[in-house]
């Protein structure tokens, strides 16, 4: 049983005629307890005192305090119960003390044996507690899915409403209205699964609120659809962008990464990812379920960079010559040209002329650039001028196409048709141009400017010294020009004649419209250029790895070049993956997405639906774990 | 045998990647070089010296390209040593995948 403690009231084990009264308190302040005890009472009393013997176990658990065990030999009850107060104040703890030997013994053997029951206790209650906690670890998975679920389905009811008898639930739901008789099928399913006696019943209502947008996806256009919906979900019933991006991203991408061996590299890694997709999932790393989500979009990309790689005839910066150039330099020698022997030594810089017989065989390459101009020192000048030119074509295209896709939309004929009209004769003109110069024969010494050709038409300047792309241009300028510039009156006075208003207030909406319009338009032909800069930088890029890293192994001819590129090679390809691939692919990705989203999209997308979302278990435990 | 696995699995799938990429791509560009590719010119490492007229100087260019082709067959080489390395590394680690701690 317990010690007994005197200083408890009404225990009845010690009786008031006790002899002693003994207990145990901290060393320090045993002194002071003596001598408050001598000033109280006088020496009435017989105090004995030892220094206590702190065993292994005490110390680990109380801690290295000293402790003294006294005891207080004295008579009379209230001089008792005074000291047992002094007791008190000082915190000593008072215990019984047997009055036999043999008490004492039985005493620490019983809480010697109490110690033991409550540590088997406390041993068996660990071992019971892991063990349940165990064998729960193994279904907590499955019950955190269960409750999420069942939370999910809880909430999605408690959308709903109870109807008059408290019996029933009504819902009003969105539902694709081909799929109407699938929802009535799973109903009747469900009813007929949980026993009940009632048939659900599914009507049609008319609302006035807008439904939300629902485009139906597969595994494969899931991810052009996501980056639709990044920027603005469609407008119910709008025509959805997603099904041309699916091959105009990907081209873009590639015009602006265009090396077949980098999108070699990046077909091979989405093919990969694609056949390891389940598998890879498990990582559930941010970073992965974004790659993963992408991995037809990447696949995409890589395929078409391939392609724009052969047109660019860029592999890893160098060119194939896979058909045979079309320019011979030995023709450029005596007896078809000028050159000589001495003219090597003389010059370092020496042009082909292709007006020189021989020299070009008068057929272009058959697909893409010309190998010769790898190893050209004037490439850029040649290969900028095609980029831009290209960049603008393809530009005006993509916009055109948009302001088309807006006639679906809106079938407003005030609006597309003096938009369209604006473009054609502006920058369809300028793609005219463009095309024609390519087309025909010019020494490059006279060639007139396309640019300069343009200023000059707005600006009503035909002096003859200039030279002209070809005849009869004159004639084409003046109506172009009287086109354009009718365009700006035309609308207004059309809705003015409808519409009998004031002509001033029509007037200035229509003049910032029409400026809007037309800054617009150039601005945007002008930010399709970003396709020849970015398709520049990672040109000068995938050259400048080459040069100076894996150009440095190869120079090297003794033997030990072998090991040089073993070396080499090994930082050239990890530069290449990192800065070439991941870097470049990033902002080529990026800046097709914005070409997309800004200057495609404004021609025709509004983007202010919202997204139809069922409740869905997959999506519910995907983004949740 | 525990000391023969001196790298983990994602190194040595990387490394193996690393090796068929540059086995494929050096003996290509050893095939190129031995043909006498002309778009590899400015990788060849010729002098003034070798360009001198002369009725060996073409030869002397020949030689230069096809010492630079042989350097590629060897890294090539070394690359399948690599490679070969990468896989055993993989396959011993699967193995300690397997075995009981």
């Amino acid at each position: 049983g317990p010690l007994c403690d005197i200083t408890k009231p009404g225990n009845q084990r010690c009786s008031p005629n006790e002899l002693f009264i003994a207990g145990v308190i901290k060393q320090e302040r045993f002194p002071a307890f003596e001598k408050v005890l001598w000033r109280l009472f006088h020496g009435n009393f017989v105090l004995r005192h030892a220094e206590m013997q702190a065993t292994e176990e005490l110390q680990a658990v109380r801690g290295a305090v000293k402790k003294d065990v006294f005891i207080i030999f004295v008579q009379g009850d209230h001089v008792r119960e005074k000291i047992r107060k002094v007791c008190e104040g000082f915190r000593a703890s008072l215990y019984s003390c047997p009055k036999t030997l043999y008490e004492p013994k039985q005493m620490s053997t019983s809480v010697m044996t109490q110690m033991e029951d409550l540590r088997m206790i406390l041993r068996r209650t660990e071992e019971y507690r892991a063990g349940v906690l165990t064998r729960a670890a193994e279904h907590v998975q499955e019950w955190g899915s269960k409750v999420k679920k069942m939370k999910a389905i809880y909430y999605t009811l408690n959308l709903c409403n109870i109807d008059i008898t408290q019996k029933l639930i009504v819902a009003e739901i969105w539902c694709p209205v081909s799929d109407l008789t699938l929802v009535q099928s799973a109903l009747i399913k469900g009813s007929e699964q949980s026993g009940s006696s009632v048939t659900p019943v599914l009507n049609r209502i008319q609302t006035q609120q807008t439904p939300p947008t629902f485009n139906r996806t597969n595994t494969f256009t899931e991810g052009f659809q996501a980056i639709i919906d990044a920027y603005g979900v469609g407008t119910y019933q709008e025509i959805n962008p997603a099904s041309y991006t699916i091959v105009t991203f990907p081209f873009l991408f590639a015009v602006m990464f265009g090396d077949c061996g980098h999108g070699l590299v990046m077909t091979l890694f989405a093919v990969w990812v694609t056949s390891q997709a389940e598998s890879l999932r498990k990582w559930k790393n941010e970073l992965t379920d974004v790659v993963i989500g992408g991995r037809y979009i990447i696949l995409l990309m890589g395929m078409f960079s391939i392609y724009t790689g052969l047109i660019y005839n860029d592999c890893f910066s160098k060119s194939f010559n896979i058909f045979g150039s079309s320019w011979c330099v030995l023709s450029m020698f005596h007896p078809h040209g000028p050159w000589q022997n001495e003219t090597l030594h003389e010059y370092h810089h020496l042009q082909l002329n292709p007006f020189v017989p021989g020299v070009y065989s008068g057929d272009p390459y058959v697909f893409g650039i010309d190998p010769v101009w790898n190893i050209a020192s004037n490439k850029l000048s040649f290969l900028n001028s095609f980029k831009m030119k290209m960049s603008v074509i393809l530009g005006v295209s993509h916009m055109l196409f948009g302001v088309a896709l807006s006639l679906v939309n809106f079938d407003i004929f005030l609006q597309f048709v003096p938009q369209l009209i604006f473009m054609l004769s502006l920058f369809g003109y300028l793609i005219f141009l463009i095309l024609y110069k390519w087309c025909i024969t010019l020494r490059s010494e006279t060639a007139p400017s396309i640019l300069l050709l343009f200023i000059n038409m707005m600006l009503f300047d035909y002096q003859s010294e200039h030279v002209l792309l070809y005849r009869g241009q004159v004639w084409i300028h003046a109506p172009l020009k009287a086109v354009l510039y009718s365009w700006l009156f035309r609308k207004d006075h059309f809705i003015c004649f409808l519409l009998q208003v004031s002509m001033g207030d029509i007037f200035v909406y229509q003049a910032i419209h029409t400026i809007e319009f037309c800054l617009g338009c150039i601005s945007n032909t002008a930010s399709y250029l970003r396709l020849w800069a970015l398709s520049l930088a990672h040109a000068e890029l995938s050259e400048v790895l080459w040069r100076m890293v894996l150009q440095v192994g190869l120079k090297i001819s003794s033997g030990m070049g072998s090991l040089m590129l073993v070396v080499l090679f090994a930082a050239f390809a990890v530069l290449t993956v990192t800065v070439l691939l991941i870097m470049e692919g990033l902002s080529a990705f990026l800046h097709a997405l914005r070409l997309h989203w800004v200057e495609f999209q404004n021609k025709f997308y509004e983007g202010s639906g919202y997204k139809f979302t069922p409740l869905s278990f997959d999506s519910l435990l995907k983004t949740q774990q | 045998m525990a000391s023969l696995l001196f790298c983990g699995p994602k190194l040595a799938a990387c490394g193996l990647v690393l090796s068929i990429w540059g086995v494929i791509m050096l003996a290509m560009l050893g095939i190129f070089f031995t043909t006498h590719s002309a778009v590899l010119i400015e990788d060849v490492p010729f002098t003034e010296k070798d360009m001198e007229d002369g009725p060996t100087a073409l030869q002397n260019i020949y030689k230069l390209y096809n010492q630079v082709g042989y350097n590629c067959f060897i890294a090539a080489a070394i690359y399948v040593g690599i490679g070969f390395l990468s896989f055993c590394q993989i396959h011993l680690n699967k193995r300690k995948e397997y075995l009981v701690h």
